[in-house]
């Protein structure tokens, strides 16, 4: 950073303003000590005369002039005299004092006050000295002219002055530079946040902008940004992955399916089998309908297009169609489906997407839930905050707790289940439905198996829209209490 | 993948019980050419009538004209849209049953249609046979408006009052959903019935699940209407759903 631009920054443009006023109000107060020094120093010498002038004229009165000549000879002679006497006559005939001759540069000032010059010292080294009086005019004539040597005075006055100046100097000097530094300094700082947030735009998302840890304000705006840009990172890696998610779980079935088709096309093959191949094809592009169809549905869910159509729905009733829906094809992989109902459990929801949610919570369970198995189908009140809420509970292998909030994320699966048929969709609809209904969706050990619960807001207050954010997270597990709650006769 | 609704064109009219492949007149709206070719050959290979219109407009003009048992109308066209041209046709008094054929497949767009007096709604991308055993079903329900308290399929009856199944004059144990589902396939007896829409009218839900559900419904239902019995009255129709039919 050149000199030049430093003194185009807010920083600079800061650090002058202050300089102004610190200026301002440094020549204020120089001015008052000059003026309280000065001044004083001035009145005092004045004062000074003036007593003497007093003196001088009551010695007058008393003696007249006679007596005066001879009290001014006499004071005039004294050692170290520093007041200046001047008695002359009428024609400016010198008759005592020690001034030789009455001053032909006297200005007169203010009433018989008179600035002027002297001469004084021995023949080989005369000085001109400057002198201040008070002029009387007497009786016959005569004039008196009392005053003092006022070089010191002036000496002072001009030190101070002259000292005033230095130190406006130096307070003007020491302002520039000290604003050019801490310019430059923040200037130096602010240009690593800049030259950071350009090469983060530029696409290195992993830059982060280094903190002093000083404490400050800037460190506390790094701070900031630096989380910004994480979260920014949290997304784009999200984006990323779910575009290569995308890639995968949609390319591979295209894929296929082409492949499905230019085999039917080409080679020897009899009719049945293009009919076959056909038909495959076709059932390619079924899994393909039903992925876009998911995700269209979750988009739709997370933009809340079907918010103002929530309605009071039991669900009890919701739950018990699903299970009556299910039951049979879970009785034949043998696994036992119990269905655990409360009385009633009212939330406020679109019953069709409830449903679907369901289907997709019992479709999974029964996805991983070995023979044997048994799947779990509960709704009930929460005991802790009396919210509705609905389980489903099977006895497969679980989800391992750090996968537990990833698996609402789309097109998630993980590891094990690649090679088991699902679009990766289903519980991120679930999740994207909850998320509507401002519902929490919390993953559990189920020991064995998986405990997905969704609790729903009461129906009696207001959509909160802090839950919707709550439903973002993967809840901590229940209380033991909490989860003896669930009936476990009823159904 | 489970073996869902899948069909060609070419092999359709094996889909098709004998007694379907009445002639029809279907009047097919929809302005993509492709789509509507496609829809028009189909159609006709089944053995009906079709007629084509490229937009709204020409859509309504034809419905009012012709008479049509059926017409598959899309939603979104130019000049004029589905949903106005169904609302027109209403209310010019035209009663000929509509099938909504649209991209726009949420329950919102399918209570939109057939609130402007569309009978059935089915998303695109479809199955043909799908397609095929709706317009089916439309053109049936329109001939027997008369409320009926009976019905009888061979030797299978159904009492809609005392809600009881026999078979040879023997009684059928049916749990509450089952009687409903033999309901519909013998309201619809003859027909092809699909999973989607057994699940849309018996279920009442709109979402096709990624298991065989229906199917498992299907045997449990079976197992108790033709089990000891030597002609069996509940057939499936492979690539397209079941058919509750007795064969002479």
């Amino acid at each position: 950073m050149r000199l030049l631009d430093v003194f185009r920054t807010a920083t600079f443009r800061l650090a002058f303003a202050y300089l102004c006023l610190f200026a301002v109000s440094v020549l204020v107060l120089l001015g008052f000590i000059y003026w309280s020094i000065a001044g004083k120093m001035a009145t005092q010498s004045d004062e000074t005369i003036n007593a003497e002038v007093q003196g001088l004229a009551e010695q007058y009165k008393r003696r007249l002039l006679p007596g005066l000549r001879a009290i001014i000879i006499e004071r005039s002679s004294r050692l170290g005299q520093r007041t200046l006497y001047l008695l002359t006559s009428f024609d400016g005939t010198p008759l005592a004092g020690n001034l030789s001759q009455w001053p032909p540069d006297a200005k007169a000032t203010a009433q018989n006050w008179i600035n002027f010059t002297y001469i004084r010292g021995p023949e080989d080294d005369r000085e001109t000295r400057p002198g201040r009086a008070v002029q009387v005019v007497l009786q016959g004539g005569f004039k008196l002219l009392v005053g003092r040597d006022v070089s010191e005075v002036n000496a002072v006055e001009t030190t101070i002055r002259s000292t005033l100046l230095w130190a406006l100097a130096i307070t003007g000097f020491f302002g520039v530079a000290g604003g050019v530094w801490i310019s430059r300094n923040v200037i130096r700082r602010l240009e690593v946040i800049n030259r950071t947030s350009r090469e983060i735009m530029s696409g290195d998302l992993t830059r982060r902008i280094p903190v002093q840890g000083n404490r400050d304000e800037l460190d506390d705006l790094a701070k900031n940004l630096n989380e910004m840009l994480e979260q920014i990172e949290r997304l784009m890696m999200g984006m990323r992955e779910v575009a290569d998610n995308i890639a995968h779980d949609l390319r591979t079935p295209l894929n296929r399916l082409r492949n499905k088709l230019e085999g039917a096309m080409i080679g020897n093959t009899s009719r049945e089998e293009t009919v076959q191949a056909l038909e495959s094809a076709i059932g390619e592009a079924d899994g393909l309908i039903s992925t876009f169809n998911s995700l269209l549905l979750i988009a739709e869910a997370e933009t809340g297009a079907h918010r103002d159509t929530l309605e009071l729905v039991d669900l009890n009733e919701i739950v018990r169609d699903i299970a009556d829906l299910y039951t049979p094809a879970a009785e034949d992989r043998g696994i036992s489906f119990k269905l655990l109902a409360a009385s009633r459990v009212m939330v406020r929801g679109n019953r069709s997407l409830l449903a679907r949610a369901a289907a997709n919570l019992v479709e999974n369970a029964l996805k991983y839930t070995p023979e044997g198995g048994a799947v779990t189908v509960s709704t009930f009140i929460a005991r802790d905050d009396d919210r509705p809420a609905f389980s489903v509970r099977d006895t497969g292998p679980g989800i391992p707790e750090d996968d537990r909030e990833r698996v609402l994320d789309r097109f998630v699966r993980l590891e094990r289940s690649r090679n088991t048929p699902g679009s990766g969709l289903g519980l991120s609809l679930v999740a994207a439905v909850a998320r509507m209904h401002d519902a929490t969706i919390a993953l559990e050990d189920a020991k064995p198996g998986l405990l997905a619960t969704l609790s729903f807001p009461r129906v009696e207050t207001v959509l909160a829209p802090s839950i919707a954010a709550q439903a973002r997270r993967v809840l901590p597990a229940p209380t033991k209490a909490q989860r003896a709650r669930e009936p476990e006769t009823q159904g | 993948m489970e073996p869902s609704l899948r069909a060609a064109p070419a092999a359709l009219s094996s889909l098709i019980p004998p007694e379907a492949t009445k002639q029809m007149r279907i009047l097919v709206v929809e302005d993509d050419r492709e789509a509507a070719a496609y829809l028009t050959r189909g159609l006709k290979e089944s053995g009906h009538i079709v007629d084509h219109a490229p937009d709204g407009q020409d859509g309504l003009h034809l419905a009012m004209g012709g008479n049509y048992d059926v017409a598959v109308v899309d939603r979104m066209m130019p000049r004029l849209d589905g949903l106005s041209m169904v609302r027109r046709m209403r209310e010019e008094g035209n009663r000929t049953p509509v099938l909504f054929l649209s991209a726009l497949g949420e329950v919102d767009d399918r209570v939109k249609g057939l609130r402007a007096g569309g009978d059935d709604y089915l998303a695109k991308p479809y199955a043909f046979a799908e397609l095929l055993a709706r317009i089916d079903a439309l053109i049936r329900r329109n001939g027997s408006e008369t409320v009926q308290t009976k019905l009888a399929v061979g030797d299978l009856e159904l009492d809609l009052l005392s809600r009881t199944a026999t078979r040879s004059a023997q009684k059928i144990d049916l749990q509450p959903r089952e009687f409903l589902l033999l309901e519909y396939l013998m309201k619809h007896a003859g027909q092809v019935v699909t999973r989607t829409m057994l699940l849309e009218n018996v279920w009442e839900y709109h979402f096709d699940p990624q298991t065989n559900v229906i199917d498992v419904h299907i045997s449990r239902l079976r197992a108790k209407i033709d089990k000891g019995f030597t002609d069996p009255l509940l057939h499936t129709i492979r690539g397209a759903g079941y058919s509750l039919r007795a064969i002479a």
